[in-house]
């Protein structure tokens, strides 16, 4: 892998940037889009991992001589395509909570939201 | 047909979830017998998986016919194959209870939910690919979260909180496979097994196998990454959180051993981390009993009391040796069939009594003696009153630890144990000696929820006395191999 | 008739197995306690079956029943075991018929549940007097307390539920204490079972040793009433009387007692408790315990609670007999143990005839009974006697062991403990003797309680007598007794805590 270092800072702060709107948020969908874009952070690592400098997208007409080094790693592509998807459907769900519970209590505040349900 | 094994047990849940909303749309009935078929297909392909394991090594499937370490392979050894049925066969019996609640069956997606949750755990065990396993492990936290969360108002806010919890266990761990990944160039299993102890001492070992633990241990409501866990329990029906309850937790424990101790093995930071397992296990077998005592819900007691057993497994697991693992093995299969029960037993009593608190257990010998008596027996169980199952895992434990010198470990389960005779016993108090409801209605429940409970008793009392064969057959050819 | 290997599993579960026919004939109560005298009288027989053996110097064994790699349980009858096992058996069939005889006069509820309960705890303290080893012991052990506490809350009145969880947090505590001891002498002795003259010597260093020991006498030590264990025992008193004579004059209490002497003798041996120092800590607890317990009970006005710390104190004299390790201690502690559990049960089988027939239960109150209920007052005053060591009464005999084994053991301030003990006992009994024959208002009639019930306590009362002046006659007890003390005894003299 040839990637600069700093992609990888980069991505780090991204998923400390999620993680903290995670705890720190005390909107409900605000919480939710903070895993999103810890769930983005992740994907991002992997396909960094892949990167190459330089490489070719992992096309190749068939029976041609293949060098690895001069293509991307297509596999990480490939697992974040299925990581991408259980995002997707984690998000929907998420959502469908949210809307069932906006629709009771009326706010997506977390604090209201636990401070009424221990009533 | 031996090979394909691994695959039915994943295939037919998986089908059956597809099918049963079509079948749901006629008669929920016919949604329900599907899910039950299903179940005991399952379960037969998961024993039969787990007796050909015994008999003549791992049952390996690769599938769609790529040959691993690039293809995706399915592997049937005995612990997997264990745990693999004990989902099965409570998914059976949770299916005859007929879930959400008796008089409320669920529609047809409810059954695709719940098969979708079967087919995921199942596919937690028998998977040999890192990667896959995070799939499977987000399908049945998916089907979890919707299981658990689509009933009412506090079920929802309960269910969301643990999707977020779970979600970013489930990308640590997937941020950890990433990093072994990195290093070895591999997914599958026993090909990393075999690559990692070349990078041994490494920063990117030990940070990966630090990402998949965190994420596992929270998916199984490791102190103090439980807090999900209580409210989830507390606010879903009875008979779903028995399944989940029971099963879930033990099949991230699973991949917990399967990850720590064939796959990473020495090559990782091994006594460091199950030093820190084991303290945080001690916590949570005494803080999880402490805080069980204080609740006046049957179901969150039961929850804040898993924690608390859930601490058991994992001291097994950080004691390390032969006794210790297999008590925590042993405890693993008895705690998930008598939690199972025991939130039967409460979804019972919600069903009769209108109410799970513990006030509305009184007098409950009178109008259900036959449940009572499965409370009863279950309760001890879990206290750790010889001859049931519980005591034997326990004593198994308890000589573990002995032999390890562990002593503090050895206090903290002794304490836990004192703790969960009181709130066990004040549960059974009430039960047989407490005053009566005034007004109670109708009397033992009917035979379609009677018979689960019956048959989870039995089964309690069957490890207990047959835990000896249960060691020697199964459990001792689990054990992973460094520690045998 | 069955097999003689098979009698020690036979006379276990003989009363298991008549719980569920107690149960089926639950509306018909003729029926009902026609099954648990069966299920006694049958236990009793089967038990009695194997004196003659064990009498003749060889054990019952039968097979062991593997449940865990070094887990079996393992029933044998040897010298001790029959000794308990007889004592509890025959006292259990006198019980039923008190029993019977309370219930009825007293027109009590649930007495399915009571005689369910009964029944399992007789299977557990056979269990208990049978184990071959100490992981059979710990599962009996555990079961008898469960098995107990629905008897202690019987009447569901809230001090009847807050003396069963105070009785539930002793006994469990003790249980968990006696759990690690097992499983820890298990993983320092794999394999062992109960062995006469112990077998833990040189199994590991002396810090773990008593360890081990400290934690076994929790474990035992709570059912067996030693100080500071216990508390419960007079709360326990709230159970009906039966209930408090089988059961926390004999059953319970003495498969504590029991359990302590099988870990002096049989566990750890004389010579190592010599040796570790042991046997003088057990002794100078023992000793307190008498001394307290008695002190305790003058100041009670409840009948069943002075009793029961009678009780705590006369227990200490077998742990005491236990911890001197002489020849004649030995015997003197078992033999208490028979002796004592005749005694007792006749004091409380008094005390339960007293209440069923007069509602009395103060020891103020009792003025003039005496003539009233002569035979039972006579009962009374003859078990009041014996348990102060007058002769002519089983507590003589088994007092006289115990003062020759403390000289033999070199320890005479002991002598002055059992005879101070003693005269505490004439100071607490005999006050409730002369009030009721010679103070109050005479008597016009007796006015005895039924026979069902004063039957019973002239039984139990004549066998301490006959026990005294024959102490063979009943069941060999005293030939066992020396027997058991053969087995385990150090060669006199034996210097406590010293050099042998």
């Amino acid at each position: 892998m040839t990637a600069l270092p700093l992609d990888y800072w980069l991505t780090a702060g991204l998923l400390l940037v999620g993680l903290y709107g995670l705890i720190a948020s005390p909107n409900l969908l605000r919480k939710l889009m903070s895993l999103n874009i810890l769930q983005a952070s992740i994907i991002v690592f992997f396909i960094q991992l892949g990167a190459k400098t330089g490489a070719a997208p992992p096309f190749a007409p068939e029976h041609a001589e293949v060098v690895a080094a001069d293509y991307v790693n297509p596999l990480p592509q490939t697992l974040m395509l299925t990581a991408i998807v259980v995002g997707v459907a984690t998000t929907g769900l998420a959502l469908a909570l949210l809307i069932g519970i906006h629709r009771h209590f009326g706010t997506l505040d977390e604090a209201d939201i636990l401070r009424r349900l221990r009533e | 047909m031996r090979d394909h094994l691994p695959l039915l047990a994943i295939a037919v849940p998986l089908t059956a979830a597809m099918i049963a909303p079509l079948l749901g749309r006629s008669s929920v009935a016919l949604a329900r017998g599907l899910a039950i078929l299903a179940s005991l297909l399952t379960l037969a392909a998961a024993l039969g998986a787990l007796a050909a394991s015994l008999a003549a090594g791992p049952v390996r499937y690769a599938l769609a016919g790529w040959p691993p370490p690039f293809g995706i392979e399915l592997v049937v050894d005995p612990l997997s194959g264990s745990v693999a049925s004990l989902v099965a066969a409570i998914a059976t019996l949770v299916a005859v209870w007929g879930v959400p609640s008796p008089d409320r069956p669920g529609g047809g997606v409810f059954w695709a939910l719940f098969l979708l949750l079967v087919a995921g755990l199942v596919g937690i065990a028998v998977t040999g690919d890192l990667f896959n396993l995070f799939v499977f492990l987000e399908i049945s936290a998916l089907a979890g979260y919707a299981l658990l969360g689509a009933h009412d108002a506090r079920s929802r806010v309960a269910g969301f909180r643990y999707l977020l919890v779970g979600t970013v266990a489930g990308s640590f761990y997937l941020l950890g496979v990433g990093y072994l990944y990195a290093l070895t160039g591999t997914l599958n299993m026993a090909d990393m097994a075999a690559r990692l102890p070349a990078h041994a001492g490494s920063p990117l070992v030990t940070l990966g196998v630090a990402l998949i633990v965190a994420g596992l241990a929270a998916k199984s409501a490791l102190f103090p990454l439980h807090g999900w866990l209580p409210d989830a329990y507390a606010y879903a029906p009875p008979a779903v959180v028995a399944f989940v309850a029971a099963v879930a937790s033990k099949v991230s424990v699973y991949a917990l051993i399967r990850i720590l101790f064939d796959v990473v093995g020495s090559a990782g930071p091994l006594s460091t981390l199950l030093g820190i397992l084991g303290w945080t296990a001690a916590a949570a077998s005494v803080a999880g009993a402490g805080m069980a005592i204080a609740q006046q819900d049957f179901r969150r007691l039961l929850a804040y009391s898993s924690v608390s057993q859930m601490g058991y497994i994992f001291l097994g697991l950080a004691i390390g040796n032969e006794a210790a693992f297999t008590g925590a093995l042993l405890h693993l299969v008895s705690h998930a069939v008598m939690k199972a029960n025991l939130f039967l037993v409460a979804g019972g009593v919600l069903w009769r009594r209108g109410g799970c608190r513990l006030d509305d257990f009184g007098g409950l010998s009178r109008q259900m003696p036959v449940t009572t008596t499965a409370l009863a027996v279950t309760a001890l169980s879990m206290a750790g009153l010889p001859p049931t199952a519980g005591f034997f895992s326990k004593y198994y434990l308890v000589l573990g630890a002995i032999q390890e010198g562990a002593w503090w470990w050895l206090g903290a389960i002794v304490l836990s144990t004192l703790l969960g005779i009181a709130y066990l016993l004040g549960v059974l108090e009430r039960a047989w000696f407490g005053e009566r409801a005034s007004d109670e209605v109708g009397g033992e429940l009917p035979p379609r929820l009677l018979v689960p409970i019956v048959t989870l008793t039995a089964a309690v009392l069957a490890i207990g006395l047959f835990n000896q064969d249960l060691v020697e057959v199964v459990l001792r050819h689990a054990l992973p191999a460094s520690v045998r | 008739m069955i097999d003689l290997a098979y009698r020690p599993v036979a006379a276990v579960l003989v009363s298991l197995l008549a719980v569920p026919l107690i149960v089926a004939s639950r509306r018909r109560p003729g029926l009902r306690e026609t099954w648990t005298f069966l299920a006694a009288a049958a236990k009793l027989g089967l038990v009695a079956s194997m004196l003659p053996t064990v009498i003749g110097g060889e054990r019952v064994d039968a097979a062991p029943l593997e449940l865990a790699p070094g887990f079996a349980l393992h029933l044998r009858a040897d010298a001790f075991g029959i000794v308990f096992a007889t004592l509890a058996s025959a006292l259990w069939l006198v019980t039923s018929v008190y029993s019977v005889g309370y219930m009825r006069a007293g027109k009590e509820p649930r007495q399915t549940g009571y005689f369910v309960a009964f029944a399992v705890c007789l299977s557990a303290t056979i269990g208990i007097a049978l184990a071959a080893n100490l992981v059979t012991f710990l599962v009996f052990y555990e079961v008898l307390t469960v098995a107990t506490y629905p008897l202690v809350i019987h009447s569901r009145s809230p001090e009847a539920k807050r003396a069963g969880r105070r009785y539930l947090a002793y006994t469990m505590l003790a249980g968990q204490a006696l759990l690690v001891a097992v499983v820890w002498t298990a993983a320092i002795a794999p394999g062992e079972e109960l062995r006469a003259g112990g077998f833990l010597a040189g199994r590991a260093g002396p810090a773990v040793l008593v360890a081990i020991f400290v934690l076994f006498m929790i474990g035992c030590g709570a059912k067996a009433a030693l100080l500071p264990l216990h508390g419960w025992l007079p709360d326990a008193m709230i159970a009906p009387t039966p209930v408090s004579a089988l059961l926390h004059a004999v059953a319970v209490v003495k498969a504590g007692v029991f359990g302590c002497l099988r870990i002096v003798g049989w566990v750890f041996g004389i010579d190592l408790m010599s040796k570790l120092g042991l046997d003088l800590a057990l002794a100078v607890l023992a000793g307190t315990t008498i001394l307290v317990g008695s002190v305790r009970a003058l100041a009670q006005d409840e009948l069943k609670r002075r009793l029961a710390y009678s009780t705590v104190s006369q227990l200490s004299y077998i742990v005491l007999g236990a911890a001197l390790g002489s020849a004649p201690a030995i015997a003197g502690a078992v033999f208490h143990m028979v002796a004592h559990g005749f005694m007792k049960i006749t004091l409380f089988f008094c005390a339960g005839a007293i209440h069923a027939r007069h509602h009395l239960s103060r020891i103020s109150e009792l003025k003039g009974l005496g003539r009233r209920m002569p035979l039972t007052f006579g009962a009374f005053t003859l078990g009041a006697l014996g348990l102060a060591g007058t002769p002519l009464l089983a507590g003589f005999v088994s007092k006289w062991q115990l003062g020759i084994g403390a000289l033999d053991a070199s320890q005479p301030i002991y002598v002055a403990v059992l005879l101070t003990s003693g005269l505490l006992n004439l100071a607490y009994f005999f006050p409730i003797v002369r009030a009721a024959f010679f103070d109050g208002p005479t008597a016009t009639e007796t006015q005895e309680a039924g026979p069902l019930l004063t039957g019973p306590l002239l039984l139990t009362a004549a066998a301490a007598l006959l026990l005294g002046i024959f102490p063979d006659a009943v069941a060999s007890f005293h030939s066992l007794a020396w027997q058991v003390a053969g087995e385990i005894a150090s060669s006199p003299p034996q210097l406590a805590g010293g050099a042998p």
